[in-house]
């Protein structure tokens, strides 16, 4: 278990360099010019023009470019943005929005999505299962733009339950509403997921076996079906972790969330490269991570599989 | 244990009818069926899959699948009508009043929990776990026959082979000494000496605590020697019932007369054999068409940190199979006789020694050859639900080795098809069909003939009978030997069944831990066997006293 995981934090290094190569590159080959969009389009004189150039390395090469950015990497230097903050204080500010409104979307489609996906399992074929299967057919077919914006609508501004938009704190309570939109869509394939996976097990020889023990329904539910249901819909979570974070762009644009979805989204139109790449860099290793945890998780719930 | 002076059945089930809603309606699984079981005594119920038994056994302990339900009749336990009892009154009676041991230990422990807490569990659930519940944990496993349990307790299931599993089930079944077991084919997936080995102990275990025990078994052998009272059952019906000794010796139902006819464990016995394709001096004299020598087989197995262990699966094993004839390799599981099919298969290579088929050793074949070879060599597998694609319509299952192959036009091939459809005993309408739509044996029978298409030397059959019910095996083992005498295939036959190898092989060679420990003609091996191992094997065929 121990050379797994050194092993799988090893795997980190190319990966990051990759993914983060690939984004600079990407900002790079984007038609238009940085220096002008900061100016606002108004003409420069030649020789600020080029000192700006020469501060942000826009004069370099591309290698040269990506090799002066690994290098600052090392020293946790991130750049500059346009605007002349720090990228890293910029990103100290918006990461633990996002994050917050992440696992608060996590825990929500994890908490309903197996509750009510145990139960839509047990019950196959009657009312209430095809109720939920309907609901959350409908949930997945509609865009989260437009879910996002009804709620905001109907919980936010009529019915006056949560506040319509976030502030500058984006405390806990204020995401709520913004999580629950953000974890929707999840919410309604973790119920499936887990509904299907319920129908697959409870048929199983050890439940039937575990029944004819003499336990109650109860515990042949929650010891023999849902541990050995929960291993895909682990799998489902932990991968979901990653879009939840880098899917937020949505969501935070319609709650004026400041997190890292909306800095990502602004660096995006303004070409500030290192913006956009610190940003995708800490979003590839929140993914690799999370995908590291779920296969950390398998080991617990399935003892057959061994991490040698 | 139990203090049943005056003789009141324990479990009595009248006139007991059971109905499936299926959505093309519903399906009498069970028709007027009744049994008695006296305290303390073994009933054994009869039958092919699909019979009824096991459905009437499950009723009885309120297990029925979900779309089932008792239409008619009573099912009395100590007096108690539960036929129609609530899910409560079951939880009440499951584990301390009535027990069961399932069918497969390989799917019936839930392999995320350790044994020791699935033993547990079954013990709080009766409350009986006292004060130390890993004591009695131990005691129960023990009990079950199970060496070391306090160290076996701490681990998962997929660490137990499947004789350990089966003691651990039949730890679980007894845990809370009920007074009527329900055994649902206890021991049919296991080897023949471990089977041996576990029914004695459950034997001892029932009769040392008196309880009743309801053995269901498609093995008439196996029922009249373990049981006192046996009742057959046939499409949902019974059709005899009796004392074990007299219903073997005097059947009186057609049906049953065709089950000991057919079971190969008491025509093991008798030493039957169905008429073999060629003459045995013929058999002696013909060209060997397969010549091993020396085979060995080595596995690396993997023990964590990048340490490796050596396994030697087959050990230096060498014989030969003459043209035209059928040469069984027997073995417990983990004897290395699979391992010999698939190198025969060249689906596996060889660690050293040859495998020379008709001159040609197959190790050094070149990709052509080897193509070559395959069409010469065809394979029968054990599962016939697993070995054909559900995707697959029969037609393009046995067409496809022809395409493959490259051999005639659309036209000619499915006259081909219709051909081997029909050699199987299957109608030509069967080519339309998908697996999904058939029986177990009528699955082989189309395994059969995809394996047939290449028109091929000879098969290897790797326990390609081991699923199937004793009559529909008896059909597949004669379609195998008709086959043979048509067309002079040469069969290469794995099997862990002794009493399948007395049926059909000519030649037998016994495998031990890798190691071949005795060959021979089948009459010299089942005769006069030289081998403790093999003598073994013999005397564990159910059903051995009986004749």
């Amino acid at each position: 278990m121990l050379a797994f995981t050194l092993k799988r934090f090893l795997q980190l290094i190319p990966v990051f360099i990759g993914a983060t190569l690939l984004v600079y590159f990407l900002v790079f080959a984007t038609p238009g010019d940085p220096i002008s969009a900061l100016s606002g389009g108004k003409p420069m004189t030649p020789a600020v023009e080029s000192a700006l150039r020469a501060q942000y390395n826009l004069d370099q090469p591309f290698w040269v470019q990506y090799g002066l950015y690994l290098k600052n990497l090392v020293t946790l230097d991130l750049g500059m943005s346009f605007s002349g903050q720090e990228v890293r204080d910029l990103l100290a500010r918006a990461f633990p929005v996002t994050a917050r409104l992440a696992v608060m979307a996590l825990a929500i489609e994890a908490v309903f999505g197996i509750f009510f996906g145990v139960i839509a399992g047990m019950r196959k074929g009657k009312a209430f299962d095809s109720t939920v299967l309907i609901l959350s057919l409908i949930v997945i077919a509609i865009p989260t733009f437009v879910l996002g914006f009804v709620l905001q609508f109907v919980v936010g501004v009529k019915l006056e339950w949560a506040k319509p938009t976030v502030s500058g704190g984006a405390t806990w309570g204020e995401l709520i509403l913004p999580a629950v939109v953000l974890g929707l869509v999840s919410f309604a394939y973790v119920l499936r997921l887990t509904r299907t996976s319920i129908i697959e097990n409870k048929q199983a020889d050890y439940v039937r076996t575990a029944t004819a023990k003499g336990l109650s329904r109860g515990r042949v539910i929650n010891v023999h079906i849902l541990r050995n249901s929960l291993i895909p819909v682990v799998t489902f979570l932990g991968a979901d972790l990653g879009s939840l974070m880098g899917g937020a762009i949505v969501t935070e644009g319609i709650f004026n969330v400041p997190g890292v979805g909306n800095l990502l989204y602004r660096a995006i139109l303004k070409g500030e490269t290192p913006t956009v790449v610190a940003v995708v860099g800490v979003l590839v290793i929140v993914f690799v991570l999370a995908n590291l945890i779920v296969d950390m998780l398998y080991a617990l719930l399935d003892p057959r599989i061994r991490y040698a | 244990m139990v203090q049943n002076s005056e003789p009141k059945p324990l479990l009595e089930i009248k006139d007991l009818a059971i109905t499936f809603s299926t959505p093309d309606g519903p399906v009498n699984a069970v028709r007027n069926a009744n049994l008695t079981v006296m305290p303390g005594e073994t009933v054994a119920i009869v039958g092919e899959s699909g019979s009824g038994k096991s459905t009437t056994a499950l009723a009885a302990i309120g297990l029925l699948p979900s779309n089932g339900e008792v239409s008619a009749g009573q099912i009395l336990f100590d007096g108690e009508d539960i036929s129609k009892a609530s899910e409560k009154r079951f939880v009440e009676l499951r584990g301390n009043h009535i027990g069961m041991v399932p069918q497969d230990p390989m799917s019936n422990l839930n392999p995320v929990w350790k044994i020791g807490f699935q033993v547990k569990e079954t013990l709080k659930a009766n409350g009986l776990a006292g004060s130390n519940p890993k004591q009695r944990v131990a005691q129960v496993l023990a009990d079950a026959g199970l060496p070391d349990p306090e160290t076996r307790m701490n681990q998962y299931p997929h660490e137990f082979s499947g004789g350990m599993r089966q003691r651990a089930l039949i730890a679980i079944g007894l845990a809370c000494r009920p007074r009527l077991l329900i055994a649902d084919e206890p021991t049919s997936a296991l080897d023949v000496t471990v089977q041996q080995q576990i029914l004695d102990h459950l034997d001892t275990m029932t009769s040392e605590l008196g309880t009743a025990v309801l053995l269901i078994t498609h093995d008439l052998g196996l029922a009249a020697e373990r049981a006192e009272k046996v009742i057959v059952m046939y499409k949902g019906q019974v059709v005899e019932s009796g004392p074990a000794l007299e219903l073997l010796r005097n059947p009186q139902h057609p049906y049953t007369k065709r089950l000991i006819n057919s079971a190969p464990s008491l025509a093991a016995q008798r030493g039957d054999k169905h008429e073999m394709a060629v003459d045995e001096v013929v058999a002696e004299k013909s060209e060997p068409l397969l010549k091993i020598s020396n085979l060995t087989k080595v596995f690396d197995i993997r023990k964590g940190f990048g340490r490796k262990e050596k396994f030697t699966a087959v050990d230096k094993v060498s014989f030969e199979i003459p043209k035209g004839t059928t040469t069984a390799v027997v073995g417990e599981s983990g004897s290395g006789k699979s391992t010999i099919a698939q190198m025969v298969l060249n689906l596996l290579d060889a660690t050293s020694g040859d495998i020379v088929f008709d001159g040609q050793a197959i190790g050094k074949l070149s990709e052509r050859e080897l193509f070559k070879y395959r069409r010469r060599v065809q394979p029968i597998f054990q599962d016939p639900y697993g070995s054909l694609d559900p995707m697959y319509s029969i037609y393009r299952t046995i067409e496809e080795p022809l395409r493959i192959h490259g051999i005639g036009n659309q036209a000619s091939r499915e006259k081909k098809v219709k051909e081997l459809l029909g050699q199987v005993s299957m109608p030509a309408s069967t080519m339309h069909r998908f697996p999904n739509e058939l029986s177990g044996g009528q699955r082989q029978r189309i395994a059969i003939a995809r394996a047939l298409a290449l028109q091929p030397e000879m098969i290897v059959c790797d326990e390609a009978v081991s699923a199937l019910d004793v009559l529909v095996q008896a059909q597949v083992l004669e379609l195998l030997d008709e086959l043979q005498r048509e067309l002079g295939l040469t069969y290469l036959f794995i099997t862990h069944d002794l009493a399948v190898v007395r049926q059909i092989a000519d030649n037998v060679c016994v495998m031990e831990h890798g190691k071949l420990v005795e060959q021979g003609t089948v009459d010299e091996i089942f005769e006069n066997a030289k081998s403790d191992y093999t003598r073994n094997l013999l005397s564990a065929i159910p059903g051995a006293s009986l004749i």
